[in-house]
């Protein structure tokens, strides 16, 4: 038997502890956050959203054609990565009970945590090699084989959580399996997988690794699909670990960009996620 | 509570009525379906596979050429065309190793405090402030990394440590700022939302008649936690763990920015050190021979080997806790 004193005074140590631990991790992220926030400002203009990067040496530019070459990226990327997760979503709603749908959940999962450089190399060997150059197409395709397993995973489980008497109903009215799944299912859980493709666009929008030998980067705007193009995260990289002062502080701008976009798209995905779809 | 019945019966009703022509083919329709949808999934088959596959045969060249010497050499000479992998494979591991031993206790800690200690409402807000946290690309971790941290561990900590524990081979040389040290704390923190997240989910999943149990048997918060909380959801938070193992041998961009990129093999947390994603990085987009590029993928493969294994292990043990139902979503 140990003295009540005793155990008392671990138990508030302990919880003293945890309490420390959970500011000590506080700590660097909020830091983070607020250099951020505070050098970003203070190197923000309009100049970043209109100009292109100036030449070495000279100050001023900005990353317009990275902003755009980002939303073009994405754009293309959920174009061929998002009928995929969501129709391969319904799959595993509609007929997922087999060991081939387990198989296929497992591989999603497993794929969601392979490191994005190697998506990236893939996508170098599978388009960049055959097309004899680095494409706004290979960045595309790279970014839309890390979207397709986390779609195909937040819808599966938003898809689930459409009641089963509703399927039941449109069943019983003589409605075909396909249309019940699409008009009905997939059409109720609406909100929730718009939710889950905010999320992935978020996750992908700040991508660099699997861009740095597809996409490549582009000091310039890019004219053709076939051709290297920028993107925000690309120039945020490159203007980082550059020597010179000046692209710092674009570097610090772009990332607050970045960082905006981010949270804007997070929170929208939480707003959209939290209203209660069904009574 | 009526009318939204009535709203989603009429859905129905409409979708009835415009598939009347088409009803005779329901069944086909449904065929097709089936395997519209089912090839849509099996992508996610296709593309694993194709991933194994390509990083394979690109690699061949390399494999048949250096044999085991690739895993045991050290030396990475573009010019020469001599490739060995030894001091990447150090940097990953020790740093992705360090990085999990710092971060695993605070965000175990972190994720019972907002579990079980912290109120409510305080608590929700840590986690989502943690959860968008961990939205944050890696690459700005890698901005504030070099442009912020290397520089305070270059002129305040490291020499700290030179001085008063210069003497220990793990603390002796210069002070760099980028370095082995920069690069296990920036992945150190980058893995503390991820593990904290997945722990906290877990132990939201241990049921409450557990804790109960613990409580009317007379024990205090502290001992709770040990013998009722912890054993139950231990699998699930190990599996947080082994993720953000995954994570840290992947993660590109911070540490690149910030490790230094020099292959040797060093014991001082002070020197620089290269990392397996980090010479991919920098080097695959610029290979000089289709030999430099086959030693980059073979690198690639084991990268791509070593992280199936850790994101299989992991998605089983937090599978095993919380029963399938969350997944994905990490």
């Amino acid at each position: 038997m140990q003295n009540l004193h005793l155990r008392h005074f671990k138990s508030y140590t302990a919880t003293a502890l945890m309490l420390l631990a959970t500011l000590i991790v506080l700590t660097p992220l909020c830091l983070i956050f607020i250099h951020i926030l505070k050098m970003g400002f203070s190197s923000l203009s309009l100049d970043f959203f209109t100009q292109i990067p100036k030449p070495t040496g000279e100050s001023g530019g900005g990353m317009a054609n990275g902003l755009f070459g980002s939303a073009l990226l994405i754009l293309l990327a959920s174009c061929l990565g998002l009928p995929i997760g969501v129709l391969g979503a319904v799959y595993l709603t509609e007929f997922g009970g087999g060991r081939l749908a387990t198989a296929i959940r497992f591989s999603a999962d497993v794929l969601a945590g392979i490191p994005s450089i190697i998506t990236g190399m893939v996508a170098y060997t599978l388009l960049v090699l055959p097309m004899k150059g680095f494409s706004t197409l290979a960045g595309a395709v790279a970014l839309s084989l890390i979207m397709i397993p986390i779609v195909l995973r937040t819808t599966e489980e938003q898809l689930k959580m459409v009641p089963g008497t509703l399927r039941e109903a449109s069943l019983a009215l003589g409605v075909p399996l396909w249309r019940t799944s699409l008009k009905v299912i997939l059409k109720s859980a609406g909100k929730g997988v718009v939710t889950g493709i905010l999320l992935a666009i978020a996750r992908v929008a700040g991508e660099t690794a699997p861009l740095l030998f597809t996409a490549l980067g582009n000091q310039f705007w890019s004219r053709k699909l076939t051709e290297p193009i920028a993107a925000l995260p690309l120039q945020i990289f490159s203007f980082a670990i550059a020597p010179y002062e000046d692209w710092h502080k674009l570097a610090w701008a772009g990332a607050l960009v970045l960082v905006v976009i981010m949270f804007g798209l997070n929170l929208g995905a939480r707003l959209l996620g939290r209203q209660k779809k069904y009574s | 509570m009526q009318q939204h019945d009535s709203a989603v019966l009429k859905k129905i009703m409409a979708t009835e009525a415009d598939t009347s022509c088409t009803r005779r083919n329901g069944a086909d329709g449904d065929r097709v379906f089936r395997w519209l949808t089912f090839s849509f999934a099996a992508a996610v088959l296709l593309i694993l596979g194709l991933m194994i596959f390509e990083m394979t045969k690109e690699s061949l060249p390399a494999i048949t050429r250096f044999g085991w010497g690739f895993v045991t050499g050290s030396n990475w000479d573009a010019v020469q065309g001599d490739f060995a992998s030894l001091p990447f494979l150090y940097g990953s591991i020790v740093s992705s190793i360090l990085a999990i031993l710092l971060a695993t206790p605070l965000s175990v800690a972190t994720a019972l405090f907002i579990t079980e200690v912290a109120p409510k409402r305080i608590g929700g807000m840590a986690a989502s402030l943690i959860e968008l946290l961990a939205a944050i690309p890696s690459v700005i971790y890698g901005l504030w990394g070099v442009l912020v941290m290397a520089p305070w561990l270059q002129q305040t900590v490291q020499p700290w440590f030179v001085e008063h524990l210069g003497f220990l081979p793990f603390f002796s040389g210069a002070p760099y700022g980028v370095s082995m040290m920069a690069g296990v704390l920036i992945l150190a923190i980058m893995i503390i939302p991820i593990i904290t997240a997945i722990s906290r989910e877990v132990l939201l999943a241990v049921p409450q008649s557990q804790r109960e149990a613990a409580v009317a048997l007379g024990a205090t918060k502290w001992e709770t936690i040990r013998m009722a909380v912890l054993p139950y959801g231990r699998s699930g938070v190990l599996g947080g763990v082994i993720l953000g193992l995954g994570r840290a041998i992947g993660e590109t961009m911070a540490v690149t920015m910030v490790i230094g990129n020099t292959p040797q093999i060093s014991l001082s947390l002070l020197s620089p050190a290269y990392t397996m994603p980090s010479v991919i990085a920098n080097e695959f987009a610029e290979a000089t021979n289709a030999l430099h590029s086959s030693a980059l993928m073979e690198i690639g493969l084991m990268l791509l080997v070593v992280t199936l294994i850790i994101n299989a292990l992991a998605r089983l043990l937090i599978w095993k806790v919380t029963k399938g139902h969350k997944g994905g979503t990490a």
